[in-house]
């Protein structure tokens, strides 16, 4: 399961395009200021040899370096890297990356910026697939792999996908829209050599098109079917046949539309699961099923080789004990869409002692969470969601979990935690006991709210964490912050690439400590902060190192970023409106701005300026 | 008498008789009804009076005032409407009140509907459906059902059947 997960960031591939000719390179490639003897007999061999040996070089990081070293290197490793990972796509255009990389495999590309999660930006604003397998068709008709995320497909680019690439194998689309249940029937009915089909968090429209019954009836290649995001009703028994005509399956994940009774008839089925979304978790609503008198414990035990649940969408506890034999090898568990209590958590948590990665609700509360800092010793993430997500509902989970979790989980190295209260203190604690932490999402759900303790504002806490978590590269900060604690950020958050940042700080000098500050800063999200020109004007030694900044309901104006489109050429500056905005007044009420060889986009809808 | 197992509150419904028995559900809470657009800080419309919690279009001092935490603001706190929304329909189904349904007499000109979650128990609802519908209902026993009267309370249950009120435990 993944929801933002973080990639290593790189020296950016794209801008070599432009630096390379700024370069001086020897015509040989192979070495600097030495007589070369002109042998084309010996460049060859040299260039068959470094192609055989960048073929082993699988970091993008590295392979981006290697690629700065000469004309050669250059060349050589265009050629041989097979997976394109692209982290914005409008950095770069499918033309220019399809001419430079051609023999690529394997292509990840990013689209919409994260706070279009939250309703910040209107839809349609942009990040469209179909550009993308239009050039990829022609240039890569090999291609087995895409990986898409907060991209829009259609319909249509998901036919085409399945007739260009024959040997098409794996897609994975997360967060992404435009496309619905025809568009998954054509697509699963021409791919042939399908192993994995993951939609994971992305909106599904419901055509009633029966797309399960529309995989090839021979014996499939899958591997992993991730669908629990679909909120349309399946075919069930065509899904009990695919499950059975698939010998190769190890993950699937099913949605909430499938009974208890209808999960165990697949799991006996199909015992050799690593990754099960279990559905509903509950009885079917049509009477008569008898799904209450099936053996459930014996179809988890039958599961030797399960290591990762997720599911319960509508959870009836009393199944619960159903999955006591598989909680000893669980590395991964979901329980994030089940509204449990901490007694109904306990019996189960007590037993997964290796598990690292756990999702859970706040319905378990501050005891639940005690509960998994006894157990959970070897956790390494750990997401606390809320089941009420409103600013003035009563939290259920505080600082006391959160300390807990610190002394009881030392290897922590990623946490998400959404709570109504905190204290400094506590926050403190955690940059003490776990010091392995990467990556530090605090939601503190009110804002600017202080420490609930000591009243003061919530800039020790978040400073302690920079200053201790020497290896930290992603953080989000809430709760009341002056400009202190982003002093405390440019000054200790040498290897922060991501900070999220909503209602906080007092002046443009939190920003600028920031840009300042950070020199490995690559994502930089913000919401209602008082940050203005002044600070924006700050940044410009750096923006061209970042891959985005966003900043909305801040006091940026159109002159402002005016200057800074005009002093950065290689950014493209979109001021974005509400949708049913006209006017265009002076205040910026949504800057998205970001690197890009191309210029301005000409696919940007109306509600878009580009600077 | 009869029951029908009804759960379709449509408000279009005829009915001959007085109004008042049945309500409409719940509306539900604003956050789920909030329309998919950015709404501008001026626009939001339970923020009226709260502008704090916006910088861009106010001439904020610098001092840091906490806000009035009541108004929702726009993607926040930061969790995917996708998320949103299957918590929301849990927690709709949990606040609902009333389980409805619609209880006919034979000869009676209308039916009448009730909420069942207002009753404890069978003697309760028993009770009021003889204070309903002017009628008295006999004695329940395990053995023969209602003895005493012309009138037997009956629902129609998942499969279709008829069923004596009485003999599966209230919850």
């Amino acid at each position: 399961m993944s929801e933002d997960d973080e990639r290593q960031e790189s020296p950016p591939s794209d801008l070599e395009f432009s630096s390379n000719k700024a370069r001086n390179y020897n015509a040989t490639g192979s070495g600097s200021g030495q007589p070369e003897i002109q042998s084309p007999y010996s460049d060859q061999v040299l260039e068959n040899v470094l192609e055989n040996v960048l073929h082993f070089l699988t970091s993008r990081r590295d392979r981006n370096a290697a690629s700065l070293v000469c004309k050669s290197w250059y060349r050589v490793e265009a050629l041989t890297r097979s997976d394109l990972f692209i982290g914005n796509c409008y950095a770069v255009s499918p033309d220019r990356a399809t001419t430079r990389f051609t023999r690529v495999r394997a292509l990840h590309l990013k689209g919409k910026p994260r706070f279009a999660d939250f309703n910040l930006m209107p839809r349609d604003w942009g990040a469209h697939f179909n550009p993308w397998v239009l050039s990829m068709a022609k240039a890569y008709p090999w291609l087995e792999k895409v990986y898409l995320k907060r991209m829009s497909v259609t319909d249509d680019d998901l036919a085409m996908l399945s007739e260009s690439f024959t040997g098409f194998k794996e897609l994975v689309l997360v967060c992404c829209d435009g496309f619905g249940t025809s568009g998954l029937a054509i697509f699963v009915s021409k791919c042939r050599q399908l192993r994995v089909l993951d939609l994971i968090e992305s909106e599904v429209v419901d055509d009633e098109t029966d797309w399960i019954s529309c995989f090839p009836e021979a014996e499939s290649h899958l591997e992993s079917l991730i669908f629990d995001c679909v909120e349309s009703p399946i075919n069930f028994e065509a899904l009990e046949r695919l499950v059975a005509r698939s010998p190769a399956l190890k993950k699937l994940r099913l949605n909430q539309h499938v009974s208890i009774g209808q999960l165990y008839r697949l799991m006996i089925r199909a015992p050799q699961l690593t990754h099960l979304g279990t559905g509903s978790f509950s009885p079917s609503e049509v009477a008569g099923q008898g799904d209450q008198e099936l053996d459930y414990v014996t179809a988890f035990a039958a599961c030797k080789s399960l290591v990762c649940l997720s599911g319960f969408r509508e959870i009836v506890p009393d199944y619960l004990p159903a999955m006591y034999p598989v909680c000893a090898n669980l590395t991964s568990l979901n329980f994030s869409y089940a509204n449990i209590t901490a007694e109904q958590l306990k019996p189960i948590i007590r037993n997964c002692h290796k598990l690292q990665v756990f999702w859970v609700l706040d319905s378990i509360c501050d005891e639940g969470l005690q509960a998994v800092a006894v157990t959970c010793k070897e956790l390494r993430e750990l997401r606390v969601f809320p089941f009420d997500a409103r600013e003035d509902s009563d939290g259920p989970v505080s600082e006391v979990g959160l300390q807990a979790i610190s002394e009881g989980c030392r290897k922590l190295q990623s946490i998400l935690y959404f709570c109504q209260r905190m204290t400094n203190a506590a926050v403190i604690a955690m940059s003490q006991n776990c010091p392995d932490l990467v990556v530090f999402r605090l939601c503190i759900m009110g804002r600017h709210r202080a420490d609930h303790v000591t009243g003061e504002a919530m800039d020790d806490g978040f400073g302690a964490i920079v200053k201790n978590c020497k290896k930290l590269t992603r953080l989000a900060v809430s709760g009341l912050l002056t400009d202190k604690a982003f002093d405390y950020i440019g000054r200790y958050g040498k290897l922060v690439r991501t900070l999220s940042v909503a209602f906080a700080g007092d002046s443009d000098m939190g920003l600028k400590y920031v840009l300042e500050g950070c020199p490995q800063l690559q994502k930089l999200e913000i919401r209602d902060s008082p940050f203005g020109d002044a600070a924006l004007r700050s940044g410009l030694h750096h923006y061209y190192n970042m891959r985005f900044l966003w900043m909305s309901s801040c006091r940026l104006t159109r002159q402002g970023c005016q200057e800074i489109a005009n002093a950065m050429p290689g950014l493209v500056i979109e001021v974005i409106r509400s949708s049913d905005e006209e006017e265009m007044d002076d205040s910026v009420e949504t800057l998205y701005m970001y690197r890009s060889l191309e210029g301005p986009r000409k696919d940007a809808p109306k509600f878009v300026t580009i600077l | 008498m009869a029951f029908e197992k009804d759960l379709n509150l449509d408000a279009t419904e005829l009915r001959l008789g007085l109004p008042g028995t049945s309500e409409e559900s719940e509306k539900q809470t604003s956050t789920s009804l909030r329309p998919n657009k950015r709404a501008l800080p001026d626009m939001n419309e339970e923020s009226v009076s709260s502008d704090s919690n916006v910088a861009a279009a106010t001439k904020k001092s610098d001092q840091e005032i906490a806000p009035p935490a009541k108004a929702q603001v726009v993607g926040w706190p930061p969790i995917r409407s996708y998320r949103k929304n299957c918590l929301q329909q849990k927690k709709s189904e949990a606040e609902i009140g009333g389980i409805y349904v619609k209880v006919s007499m034979d000869g009676a000109p209308y039916l009448r509907k009730i909420d069942l979650k207002v009753y404890k128990g069978y003697p309760e609802l028993l009770k009021a459906l003889e204070d309903m519908f002017k009628f008295k209902v006999g004695e329940y026993s395990e053995r023969e059902g209602y003895n005493g009267s012309e009138f037997v309370p009956t629902y129609e249950d998942k499969d279709g059947d008829w069923m004596l009120v009485g003999d599966v435990p209230w919850e």
